[in-house]
């Protein structure tokens, strides 16, 4: 069966839909990515749309679940490259992509993937214990033993 | 009302979904239809056609291309022998689904042409018409 190619560069999984996708196709691209995120441990995926004249609830539904799942293996999501005709449609057939997050380009999405990796790094400095002012009563427990 | 051509294509699995879609762009383009009207009718034609596969257990779709001066544009009529919809007026609403779908295909659709018509009987089987012209 065919399938859609998934590229890896770093930690960041890569995918261009340049086909017409039947609704399998879209099945299968939706398993695979949750499947090559697990295995290289992503922190990131890029899904150019650049090419798809249209997205109807089957593909809105699809974006949605990849997000989802990536989020899920603490992996950021970007869908880029929407067309404006797209975008008109999707909103008037009730789609609005709640939860998936959106880039005009693709450097515009990489840089959003990026953004989120250097905060991801930041997390440990800023959940680092400030044991001295917390008043949590087991924190403090913990310092008097 | 002209119909310029008319052709009726089977409705059976999933390549088919693609096949219609395809159809229906080239016809839009050819009734001279907008980037944006093209964009909606063709996506109104996805979630049908996927209707009329999924819960019609197949069925054709025919494609009308019309020139009814000042109004030219495109008509698709879905049918199917399924089951058909005991309550229409319940099937064209938002985020109601029967099955594994988002349940915008129906109420969606119509928001996407100028034109909606649903028949159905429970049973016998549903027509869907829509049409969207420039």
């Amino acid at each position: 069966m065919e399938r859609i190619p998934i590229l890896r560069m770093g930690t960041f999984l890569l995918v261009t839909i340049q086909v017409d996708m039947h609704d399998r196709l879209a099945t299968a691209l939706q398993d695979d990515l949750t499947t090559r995120i697990a295995e290289v441990g992503a922190r990131g995926v890029l899904i150019d749309i650049s090419s798809l004249e249209i997205v109807d609830s089957f593909i809105g539904r699809m974006l949605a679940n990849i997000a989802g799942m990536a989020r899920v293996l603490d992996a950021e999501t970007v869908v880029v490259g929407m067309r404006p005709a797209v975008a008109i449609t999707l909103v008037e057939l009730g789609l609005s992509l709640t939860g998936v997050r959106t880039a005009l380009s693709v450097e515009k999405g990489m840089a959003i993937l990026q953004a989120s990796q250097q905060h991801a790094f930041t997390i440990p400095e800023l959940d680092a214990p400030e044991n001295e002012e917390t008043d949590d009563s087991t924190e403090h427990a913990r310092s008097q033993t | 009302m002209h119909v310029r051509k008319r052709e009726v294509f089977e409705l059976r699995a999933d390549a088919d979904v693609v096949a219609v879609r395809q159809a229906t762009r080239v016809w839009a383009v050819e009734q001279g239809l907008s980037l944006v009207d093209q964009t909606k009718l063709v996506t109104a034609a996805s979630e049908l056609a996927r209707n009329t596969v999924i819960y019609g257990g197949g069925g054709t779709a025919t494609l009308e291309a019309f020139d009814d001066l000042p109004r030219r544009g495109l008509r698709l009529i879905f049918e199917d022998r399924g089951p058909g919809i005991a309550d229409i007026e319940k099937a064209l609403q938002d985020g109601f689904t029967t099955g594994m779908g988002m349940g915008l295909g129906l109420g969606g659709s119509r928001r996407l042409v100028n034109d909606f018509n649903i028949e159905s009987k429970p049973g016998e089987g549903t027509r869907v018409t829509i049409a969207r012209w420039k």
